[in-house]
């Protein structure tokens, strides 16, 4: 139970963390979408027999860059082109778990996460590839939040706006293969959107707006990992009931606040 | 005067066949106030686009500086206020928060903003008169002071060129006058090149130098005293 809080704890501040820049861009379900590519790659692992969590994070890394290169060419067109990678990466994996005959309860804990069975080895990525997104939402957090507040101008300017939005999605992707044992892929973007939601509806500046959704984030992943734990609850589901709930009081504060 | 932007026989059209600039040439020097007005859909953001470097020309060639205006190593010292200005996103941008947006460039991308930087918001804030504002939520201000917290941004970036491309839409009457009279200070004190870009130029007409007409042409290029008296609302200019 305490690897579980511990994974718990890194997803709860990771996700929101680098949520924050999607739904700021308007873009709160692109990591819905990578999560379906990242399930073609978990597919691809139980097939060869691979590490699922590895080759999902390859996988994962893959599909937001190639969303993010298919976005950025914007209009219906680049829409339709999601949505043709989302599908087809959902696709796959179904062919792919079928043709390995694992259509079972092993591939539900990747769908639905499976953080109680979460070992010393897997807490030890989770914690490293963890420390290294929020070091890199640290450093590009001043790039970022200028492109999200005028793109045009820091295009004006010369700012390798390409650049920084694929680094953008591939922190998404590293973020939905590390959460996907805690949340499972089908609810992994509900950790990356709500906290942060829950947050701009009683937050003060953008800076603080990113903190409190961590802080969210955090209490959301613990709170409800005990829940849980005491109400022999799925934990994945519960994780995300709590983001949910917190989201509703942000909105209530913030109406009775007048925003 | 070294030359601050340079349009050379510049045709331009977003899609293969379409023309939505014809022939233009246009020379800004340093230190230039340029107005460039016309008509809604004259093509005046676009050409304004071209200068910037955000596009480049189907047909010429653009510099900005002397150098090819989409990749002008000196682009980081222009300060841009685009058509209808609002802080992107949904979390409450503060002022401060937009007005930082402005230092950013290449070179100063990553970690923590240093004190230089610091201190051209300070002062970018505090020139707008905002200063007792500086953290609160953009979207918490007035049209008009929401304009000049986007003003700031621009000075933010401690500009040698400052192109304003509608500045005025939805601002009252006093703050087109005080926005007037900051530009005029800009322009005499710092000696900073602006372009303000309208499709009228009412409360400028006083402190430019030069007007530029352009309905996807340039139609005249001069001083605003030589302007014809029906051109002064260029909104019915016809070519």
């Amino acid at each position: 139970m305490r690897l579980a809080f511990g994974a718990g704890a890194v997803v709860g501040v990771l996700a929101p963390a680098v949520g924050f820049f999607l739904v700021q861009r308007r873009q709160s379900l692109i990591g819905d979408g990578i999560g379906h590519v990242a399930f073609a790659g978990v597919a691809l692992g139980i097939l060869f027999g691979v590490s699922p969590v590895l080759t999902a994070l390859v996988a994962a890394v893959v599909g937001g860059v190639a969303v993010e290169l298919l976005r950025s060419r914007g209009g219906a067109a680049g829409d339709q082109a999601l949505a043709l990678v989302f599908y087809s990466g959902l696709a796959l994996g179904v062919v792919f778990v079928s043709r390995a005959g694992a259509l079972n309860v092993n591939l539900f804990q990747y769908l639905f996460g499976s953080i109680l069975t979460v070992t010393r080895g897997d807490l030890a990525l989770i914690a490293t590839l963890g420390a290294v997104g929020l070091a890199s939402v640290a450093l590009l957090y001043r790039a970022l939040a200028a492109v999200v507040l005028d793109e045009e101008g820091a295009r004006v300017a010369g700012v390798p706006i390409g650049a920084l939005n694929i680094a953008v999605a591939t922190l998404a992707a590293v973020t939905v293969a590390l959460s996907m044992r805690v949340v499972g892929i089908l609810l992994v973007a509900a950790l990356m959107v709500l906290p942060v939601s829950a947050a701009s509806r009683v937050a003060w500046s953008m800076r603080s707006t990113l903190l409190l959704g961590i802080a969210i984030g955090l209490v959301s992943a613990l709170v409800g990992l005990t829940i849980s734990y005491y109400a022999d609850l799925p934990p994945g589901g519960t994780i995300v009931l709590v983001a949910a709930a917190s989201f509703g009081v942000g909105a209530m504060i913030g109406s009775l606040r007048g925003r | 005067m070294p030359l601050a932007a340079d349009l050379r026989d510049v045709s331009f059209g977003y899609r293969p066949g379409q023309r939505v600039l014809e022939h233009v040439d246009l020379s800004i020097e340093e230190g230039e106030f340029v107005a460039v007005a016309g008509p809604n859909g004259g093509g005046k953001t676009t050409l304004i686009r071209i200068v910037l470097g955000l596009e480049r020309p189907t047909v010429g060639r653009a510099f900005l500086f002397a150098e090819p205006a989409h990749r002008s190593s000196r682009r980081r010292r222009v300060g841009y206020l685009a058509q209808r200005s609002e802080p992107g996103g949904d979390a409450p941008a503060t002022v401060s928060e937009v007005v930082s947006a402005g230092t950013l460039r290449p070179g100063a991308l990553f970690g923590r903003m240093h004190g230089r930087d610091r201190e051209l918001v300070e002062r970018a804030i505090a020139r707008v008169g905002l200063s007792d504002m500086a953290h609160t939520p953009v979207r918490a201000l007035s049209g008009g002071m929401q304009q000049r917290a986007f003003i700031a941004k621009a000075l933010a970036a401690d500009p040698s060129l400052l192109v304003m491309d509608e500045p005025t839409t939805g601002v009252d009457a006093e703050s087109q006058e005080s926005l007037a009279a900051l530009l005029d200070e800009l322009h005499s004190e710092l000696g900073v090149t602006i372009v303000y870009v309208s499709h009228e130029f009412g409360a400028v007409e006083h402190f430019v130098q030069r007007v530029v007409l352009v309905r996807r042409t340039i139609v005249f290029d001069g001083s605003p005293d030589d302007l014809p008296g029906m051109w002064h609302d260029p909104s019915h200019v016809h070519v």
